[in-house]
C-alpha cells in the first residue's frame, strides 16, 4: 500500500504538492511561535527596557539611578519595610496554616473544607481588600502595620495552606504507625515523622507567600491610609507620579534580584531536605 | 459456622485473643468473634484471601485497630491490652511496604525506637520517702553499638549511612527488620513482609525469617495470602475466611485434614466432591463406594470428599486395585511432576486433577485410578441446605433478603416462616437487575463436575449456589429461586417465643 503511494507521487503531478507540503508541515515546533513571540514582546521587551532605563540619565549611560536609590534614606526604608513586613506575613501564615492544614488532612472531608479556604480567592483581591478596610473603619480600627499584615496574612493564607495540606494527606499513614510502633507518643510521632516529611510542604508554602508579599502593591496604601509604602507601592508611584522611570526601573531590578535570591536559597534549602515531591505539585 | 479449636489456657500463652471483633466505621464486618492462643516463641501464621480480616486482626494486636467495644479481649502476658495505645506496647510490626522513614539514613531509621525508650536506671527515695523507679535514655554509645549489631543480623553492616530510597527491596526489607528486632520485642508482627519482593528474593528471606525465629526465639506473628510461604515458615497456621477463622492447625495437619472444602481449596490444589457416607469406612464419591478411614458420620450423611492430586495412583485399566476408570484429558510437564487432568468415566463424569512421575501417559489415554482409604478425606458440609429465617409478605408472597418472592404458599401476610432452598435450585444471573435481590459472590468452588459459589447478599445471607458456571470472586449477580422451589415452613419457634 504504501509503495505504491509514493510511486503515484513520484509519477510527475504530484510532486509540486509534496514539495508544498513540506514547506508547510506543521511540526510541534510551529506551536510554539505563537508563544515565543508573546514573550518576547510583553516579557523580553519590557525587561530590557527596564534595563536600559535603569542605566539612562537624561539620554546619557550613568548609574545615577542606583545612587539616587541607595543614598535616599526613605527608599532603603521602604525596602525593610518590605522584607519586615513579607517575613512577618509569612511566618504568621505558616503558624496559622500549618495546623489548619495538618487537621484537615486527618479529616474525610478535608478536600471540600480546604475548598473554603480557597473560596474568597475567587473573588479580586482588590475587592477584598477594599471589604476589610470597610469593615475595619467601621470597628474604629486605626490602620497601620497591624491592618496591613492583617489584609497580607487574609490573602496568602490559601497559599500557604493548600501547598501544606497537599503533602501533608499525601504522607503515607504507615509513617505515623511506624513511629508510634517504635515507642513514639503522639507528640514525638509528629515532631519525627509529619513534621519532617512535611518540610517540601512548608517550603512551597513559604514560597508561595514571601515573593509575592514582598512585591505585593496596592494592599498596604489601601489598609494603612497610604501612610505605610511597601516595595511594590513605591515602584508604582515612582512611575505613576514621579515620572522617574530611572530610578523606578532600578528598583524593579532590585525586586527581581530580591525574588531570583530568594528563590534560590529556598530551592537549596528544599533540596537538602529529603525530596521535593510537594513542590512539584505547584 | 466454623469450628474453633479451644486450647487449654496455660502459662505459656503469650498472647491471647478472646471472642473479639472490629466493625469498620462504615459497618463493614472485618472480624467476627475470634479467639485465638499464640505460645511463647512460636511462628503463628494468619493466612486467607485479602478481605479475610488477617492484616486487621495483626493491626489489632499493634494497636492501630481497637477491637469493637463488646468484651472482647486482647491478653499480652496475661495483662489485658485491648485498649492500649501502640507506642506502650512491647511488640514491634515490619509493615507491609516497609513504612522505613524517607527523612532518616539506614541508621537512624533502626535507631529510632531505642531513641524512644526510657530503660530503668536504679532506684531512689523520693522526698515522701517512697521508693521510685528511675529512667533513663540509651547513650549515644548504647545505641550505636545495638544498631550497629542488629545491621549486622541482617547483613547491612556497612549500609548505616545510606539513603533509605537507594536500597533495593529486599535490603529495605531487611532494615525493616532490623528495625524492629532493635528494640527487643517479645513478639514480631509482619504484615506480608515479603510481599513486595520477587519469587527468588522471596524464597532466600522466607528461610532467613525461619533461621531469625529459630536464633532468637522469640514469638512471629505473620500474615500472609500465601499459602505455600505460611506451609513452609510456620510452627501453626491460622486460616481465616471472612473475619472468621476456618481452622487454627499445624501446617501438616492444615493440609492432610482440612476443616472445610475453604481450607482445602486455598492450602494447595485439591479435588472436591460431593459424597455420601454410606457408613463407618464407607463413603460413597464419584459414584462408586470406596473404602475410607473416618467414622463417626450420620449414615447417609452428604459430606465433602478431598483428594490431593499427589494421593491418585494411576494403574492400567485392567488393573483390579483400580478404583476408578477415566480418560485423560491433559498432561502438563510441571518440571518435577506431570499434572494430568482426567475425567471419570461413569454416570456423570467427574474432573480429577492428579500429580505423578509417569512420562507415558497420553491425551485420550483410558486409565484404571487408585487413592489410599487414608487419602479420602472427609468433611462436614458447612450447611447441606439453605435455610432462612423470614415472614410472609402475603400469600404466595415471601420475603427473603429483602427481595420479595413468589411461592407457593398460601400462609397469611406477616407469618413467622422457614424458608429452604436447595443449592442447586438458586438461579445466578449475570445481570443483577435480571434476579430478585442482588449479591456478590465470596467464593468459587470447583467440585468435578459443578462450582459451589458462595453469593452473600446485601442483607449480610450467605447464598450457597450449585451451578455449572464458574462466577468470578467478588462479582456482583442477581439471585432468583422458581416459586415451586421454595420450600416453606411455618416458623413454630418464634410463635412460641411470642407466646411466652
Amino acid at each position: 500500500m504504501k509503495t505504491n503511494n509514493l510511486i503515484v507521487n513520484d509519477n510527475g503531478v504530484p510532486r509540486e504538492l509534496k514539495k508544498r507540503r513540506e514547506k508547510f508541515r506543521l511540526n510541534r515546533k510551529v506551536f510554539s511561535y505563537p508563544y515565543m513571540l508573546f514573550l518576547l514582546v510583553f516579557v523580553v521587551l519590557p525587561l530590557v527596557m527596564i534595563l536600559v532605563n535603569a542605566f539612562l540619565v537624561d539620554g546619557q549611560l550613568s548609574l545615577g539611578n542606583f545612587v539616587d536609590f541607595f543614598t535616599q534614606k526613605t527608599s532603603l526604608q521602604v525596602l525593610g519595610n518590605s522584607l519586615l513586613v513579607g517575613l512577618v506575613t509569612t511566618l504568621l501564615c505558616l503558624i496559622i496554616g500549618y495546623p489548619v492544614a495538618l487537621i484537615l488532612s486527618k479529616m474525610d472531608s478535608g478536600k471540600i473544607l480546604v475548598l473554603f479556604f480557597v473560596l474568597p480567592m475567587w473573588v479580586n483581591f482588590l475587592i477584598r481588600t477594599l471589604a476589610t478596610k470597610t469593615i475595619f473603619e467601621s470597628l474604629g480600627v486605626s490602620m497601620g502595620m497591624g491592618t496591613v499584615v492583617f489584609g497580607m496574612v487574609y490573602n496568602y493564607l490559601p497559599f500557604m495552606i493548600l501547598p501544606l495540606h497537599t503533602t501533608l494527606s499525601n504522607i503515607d499513614k504507615s509513617y505515623a504507625e511506624a513511629a508510634k510502633d517504635l515507642g513514639a507518643d503522639e507528640v514525638n510521632c509528629f515532631l519525627k515523622t509529619t513534621l519532617p516529611l512535611s518540610v517540601p510542604g512548608i517550603i512551597s508554602g513559604i514560597t508561595m507567600v514571601f515573593i509575592p508579599t514582598i512585591s505585593t502593591y496596592a494592599i498596604s496604601e489601601l489598609l494603612s491610609e497610604r501612610t505605610i509604602k511597601l516595595f511594590g507601592d513605591s515602584i508604582s508611584l515612582k512611575f505613576n507620579n514621579d515620572g522617574a522611570w530611572g530610578v523606578g526601573s532600578v528598583m524593579s531590578i532590585i525586586m527581581l534580584i530580591l525574588v531570583i535570591v530568594s528563590n534560590v536559597l529556598i530551592n537549596k534549602f528544599s533540596d537538602g531536605s529529603t525530596s521535593n515531591k510537594g513542590r512539584n505539585i505547584w | 459456622m466454623a469450628k474453633v479449636l479451644k486450647e487449654s489456657d496455660n502459662g505459656a500463652n503469650i498472647l491471647q485473643i478472646k471472642n473479639v471483633s472490629k466493625t469498620f466505621e462504615d459497618g463493614k464486618k472485618a472480624v467476627k468473634n475470634i479467639s485465638l492462643n499464640i505460645k511463647k516463641g512460636e511462628f503463628v501464621t494468619l493466612l486467607g484471601p485479602s478481605g479475610c480480616g488477617k492484616t486487621t486482626t495483626l493491626r489489632m494486636i499493634a494497636g492501630f485497630e481497637m477491637p469493637d467495644d463488646d468484651g472482647g479481649q486482647i491478653l499480652f502476658n496475661g495483662e489485658d491490652i485491648t485498649r492500649m495505645p501502640p507506642h506502650k506496647r512491647a511488640l514491634n510490626t515490619v509493615f507491609q511496604r516497609y513504612a522505613l522513614f524517607p527523612h532518616l539514613n539506614v541508621f537512624k531509621n533502626v535507631a529510632f525506637g531505642l531513641k524512644m525508650k526510657f530503660i530503668p536506671d536504679g532506684e531512689k527515695t523520693d522526698k515522701k520517702g517512697n521508693v521510685v523507679q528511675k529512667f533513663r535514655k540509651y547513650t549515644k554509645e548504647e545505641i550505636e553499638e545495638k544498631v550497629n549489631k542488629s545491621l549486622k543480623m541482617v547483613d547491612l553492616e556497612d549500609y548505616g549511612h545510606r539513603n533509605v530510597n537507594s536500597l533495593s527491596g529486599g535490603q529495605m526489607q531487611r532494615v525493616a527488620i532490623a528495625r524492629a528486632l532493635v528494640n527487643e520485642p517479645e513478639i514480631l508482627l509482619l504484615d506480608e513482609p515479603l510481599g513486595a519482593l520477587d519469587l527468588k528474593m522471596r524464597k532466600d528471606m522466607q528461610i532467613e525469617l525461619m533461621q531469625m525465629h529459630k536464633k532468637l526465639g522469640i514469638t512471629f506473628i505473620y500474615v500472609t495470602h500465601d499459602q505455600e510461604e505460611a506451609l513452609t515458615m510456620s510452627d501453626k497456621i491460622v486460616v481465616m475466611r471472612g473475619g472468621v477463622i476456618q481452622q487454627i492447625a499445624t501446617p501438616k495437619k492444615i493440609y492432610d485434614e482440612p476443616a472445610n472444602a475453604f481450607v482445602a481449596d486455598f492450602i494447595g490444589e485439591s479435588n472436591i466432591y460431593s459424597g455420601v457416607m454410606k457408613k463407618d469406612f464407607c463413603v460413597e464419591v464419584l459414584g462408586k463406594e470406596v473404602e475410607c478411614v473416618d467414622k463417626g458420620f450420620k449414615r447417609n450423611e452428604p459430606i465433602d470428599v478431598i483428594i490431593r492430586p499427589e494421593d491418585v495412583e494411576i494403574l492400567d485399566k485392567e488393573d483390579k486395585k483400580a478404583l476408578y476408570t477415566a480418560e485423560v484429558t491433559g498432561v502438563v510437564f510441571k518440571g518435577d511432576h506431570f499434572q494430568i487432568t482426567a475425567e471419570t468415566i461413569a454416570e456423570e463424569r467427574n474432573e480429577i486433577l492428579i500429580h505423578c512421575n509417569l512420562n507415558d501417559v497420553k491425551e485420550g489415554d483410558i486409565v484404571g485410578l487408585y487413592v489410599k482409604p487414608f487419602d479420602f478425606h472427609i468433611m462436614h458440609k458447612n450447611r447441606i441446605i439453605n435455610e432462612i429465617k423470614t415472614k410472609m409478605i402475603e400469600p404466595n408472597l415471601v420475603e427473603i433478603c429483602g427481595g420479595e418472592f413468589p411461592c407457593n404458599c398460601d400462609l397469611e401476610a406477616d407469618t413467622p416462616v422457614k424458608v429452604k432452598i436447595d443449592f442447586d435450585d438458586v438461579i445466578v444471573t449475570d445481570d443483577e437487575e435480571d434476579g430478585i435481590i442482588g449479591g456478590r459472590v465470596i467464593t468459587s468452588i470447583y467440585k468435578g463436575s459443578y462450582y459451589q459459589c458462595i453469593i452473600r447478599t446485601d442483607m449480610g445471607y450467605d447464598f450457597f449456589v450449585d451451578t455449572d458456571d464458574d462466577w468470578l470472586k467478588d462479582d456482583r449477580v442477581g439471585i432468583t429461586v422458581a416459586p415451586e422451589k421454595i420450600i416453606i415452613e411455618k416458623d413454630e419457634e418464634v410463635v412460641e417465643s411470642n407466646e411466652n
